[in-house]
């Protein structure tokens, strides 16, 4: 089959990567994201790799795109895809693997990834870790991919910015966790409101209560009026609430995987169609797109 | 029978019964001369915890009265009533001064009380049973390998598996390293579970005498809760072990603690009608001293010897293939459950570990079969 034999082709040339001392950083990243999906994909290309997640049903239409810079993280990144102009690697790998590899990688001298394959594709993460003995200790653990043969690349392109209708940043996400996970145990759908005067309300109701928490001052995200990409948010009135009604789990998830505080935060609101968060690290961005519910 | 340990030791005591109740749901209590023996055993026979405090361990140590040829007094009670009044280790640290044990027969009690800061007292009436003796049969002499190490040095090789994990392969390897590896049952869930996989080098540990490519497969749960107590008391571990389907003997050893836990092994079957399995775990070269490019020259050598298996190379079958059929039934385990021996796919991962430990006769030289007509294991309560 035409694409086995590319996904094999891929496996023949290795990717190699070693970073020592910046495998905590990583594992911050692989940690958010295991605990938004069980499985995602991971693109390699030359300079960036990318963990997505598409919206299918089985996602409850949730998506993410997370890029990260290999420079930031890597000493030594060597790829080589299926072909010249396709130079790239698709993976399928369940997060939680790596993130448990790379757990206790903050504390070794030198970790390194490697493509693999022996019984079935592999990524194998070496670590090596300081020991009382002469020699390192060496931990390897093997977690199995599945290679994404090229034909099906197109289902993970970078998802385009919605027409939102309103963005506004979000609040300090340590509260914002912390309000969202004790609405949880009262609802399974949470409306998110913002408007453009910085003004953002997390609401659930029920037949016995209902519960609104109310920030304000949050700002709102000066996007420049590139390519009309602003133009449903352009006249609106400032003090009109777009709202949208999610699945309040998909973003416990989501405040729940953020350890360390964003550079940026922000979110961007189509009214009652999806709402899409973007947060900054230094050198991780990460997309979620959580669809609205009727 | 009557004793009364007294301050840090309470909390000793509390460790070791953390320790009990991660094994089984009853703690068997056998005051001896040589001291007091708790002990513990799970439910399908294949792991047995001893704990023995010598009478020095005690303020106060009277196992209480037989005349000097009856048999002791032995009971049992519900590890989770036991377990309740050790419960949280640092109040017993903080708090509890004394801690007396007293078995009152005529009120059928076994009385534990805690004399704890303040002039607070708190007294537990546990119901007992009379029992048995609970008693694994093992032979530490006769196993061919014996590992000695800082129990550190494995807590801290543990914590690269998943809590949740089953079952672990210890093996050794050339160069005389150790290798700890996650077990994965079947070939098919080979292709989807993470394995995990690392060497340990003979220095970290105080001794090693092994005979080469020895390897077994073992319950890591149970063991864990082992190595809790031993990391927290800071004693030296020793793991006594034969071949896959003999028993493994963790022993710790102290001048008032003796402490044993014995957990059945994997039985390794090779059925020689399936190729190997080319996980190429036997051909590993172990990663040489100075890392620089030896990770990378590790991994390697760790994609060609794969290679080679992949095209028929010698074969050495390393783990079994399909779920083993574990050893062979024992007739004397007649308080056995009636487990189907043929792995019935999704038993819980404890149940194929048949306990061969109780009742088997270890007589020296003898072929281990001979039913023995002494009844070492359970008490007659017909439970399991």
């Amino acid at each position: 089959m035409a694409g086995q034999a590319e996904g094999r082709q891929c496996l023949a040339k290795r990717l190699a990567s070693t970073f020592p001392g910046k495998g905590e950083r990583k594992g911050g990243v692989i940690n958010t994201i295991s605990k938004l999906t069980k499985t995602c994909t991971l693109r390699l290309t030359v300079c960036k790799l990318y963990f997505i997640l598409s919206d299918k049903v089985a996602n409850g239409g949730a998506s993410m795109w997370c890029e990260l810079c290999q420079g930031n993280f890597f000493d030594e990144f060597q790829m080589e895809g299926v072909a010249a102009e396709h130079n790239e690697i698709y993976l399928e790998l369940v997060p939680e693997n790596l993130s448990r590899a790379l757990k206790t990688a903050h504390s070794a001298k030198a970790v390194k990834i490697k493509l693999t394959n022996k019984h079935c594709p592999c990524l194998r993460v070496a670590v090596e870790l300081p020991s009382l003995s002469s020699s390192s200790r060496i931990v390897t653990h093997d977690i199995p991919v599945g290679v994404i043969p090229r034909r099906i690349w197109n289902d993970f392109r970078e998802p385009t910015m919605p027409d939102f209708d309103v963005s506004i940043y979000l609040p300090v996400l340590k509260i914002m966790k912390s309000v969202v996970e004790r609405m949880k145990n009262l609802s399974n759908f949470i409306v998110i409101e913002a408007n453009l005067s910085g003004e953002m309300n997390l609401k659930i109701e029920t037949d016995l209560v209902s519960v609104t928490t109310h920030f304000k001052d949050l700002g709102n995200p000066p996007w420049a009026s590139e390519e009309g990409c602003q133009s449903s948010a352009q006249g609106r009135n400032l003090e009109s609430m777009a709202e949208a009604c999610i699945d309040i789990k998909k973003l416990q998830q989501l405040l729940a995987g953020q350890q360390v505080n964003p550079t940026k935060a922000l979110c961007n609101i189509v009214s009652k169609r999806i709402v899409h968060f973007i947060l900054l690290h230094e050198d991780v961005s990460l997309q979620y797109f959580i669809p609205a519910l009727a | 029978m009557k004793c009364v340990i007294a301050g840090g030791n309470v909390k000793v005591l509390g460790r070791a019964v953390h320790s009990l109740s991660r094994i089984g749901d009853e703690l068997y209590l056998e005051p001896t001369e040589k001291g007091l023996s708790l002990r513990a055993v799970n439910s399908s026979r294949s792991a047995f915890a001893s704990f023995l405090f010598a009478p020095l361990f005690f303020q106060l140590y009277e196992p209480g009265g037989p005349a000097p040829d009856t048999e002791h007094f032995r009971c049992k009670v519900h590890m989770k009533s036991f377990l309740g009044v050790f419960r949280s280790l640092p109040s017993l640290e903080k708090s509890v001064g004394k801690c007396l044990i007293l078995l009152k027969h005529r009120a059928s009690r076994l009385v534990l009380q805690l004399h704890c800061k303040y002039g607070v007292t708190k007294t537990h009436n546990l119901a007992f049973q009379e029992c048995e003796r609970l008693q694994a049969v093992f032979d530490t002499q006769s196993c061919s390998s014996r590992l000695c190490a800082p129990a550190r040095v494995l807590a801290d090789a543990v914590v690269h598996f998943p809590p949740t994990l089953a079952e672990v392969t210890l093996g050794t390897g050339p160069g005389g390293k150790i290798s700890l590896r996650n077990y994965v049952e079947d070939e098919a869930e080979l292709s989807k579970t993470m394995v995990t996989e690392l060497w340990l080098a003979e220095d970290e540990f105080q001794s090693v005498t092994v005979s080469p490519g020895s390897r077994i497969t073992f319950c890591l749960k149970e063991f864990r809760g082992l190595l809790t107590f031993a990391e927290a008391s800071n004693l030296l571990l020793t793991i006594h072990f034969d071949e896959p389907g003999r028993p493994v003997v963790f022993t710790l050893d102290d001048t008032v603690l003796e402490v044993h836990l014995v957990l059945a092994t994997l039985s390794d079957l090779e059925s020689s009608s399936l190729p190997p399995p080319t996980n190429g775990v036997s051909h590993l070269p172990t990663p040489a001293d100075d890392f620089a490019d030896d990770l990378e020259s590790y991994m390697v050598a760790l994609e060609s010897s794969a290679c080679e298996g992949a095209s028929g190379g010698p074969p050495s079958p390393t783990f079994p293939l399909r779920t083993p059929r574990t050893a062979q039934s024992d007739p004397e385990e007649q308080e056995e459950e009636e487990d189907e021996d043929g792995a019935v796919p999704g038993t819980p991962p404890h149940k194929k570990f048949r306990s061969l430990f109780f009742g088997s006769v270890l007589t020296p030289g003898g072929p281990g079969l001979a039913p023995t007509q002494e009844v070492l294991a359970e008490d007659s309560d017909g439970e399991c």
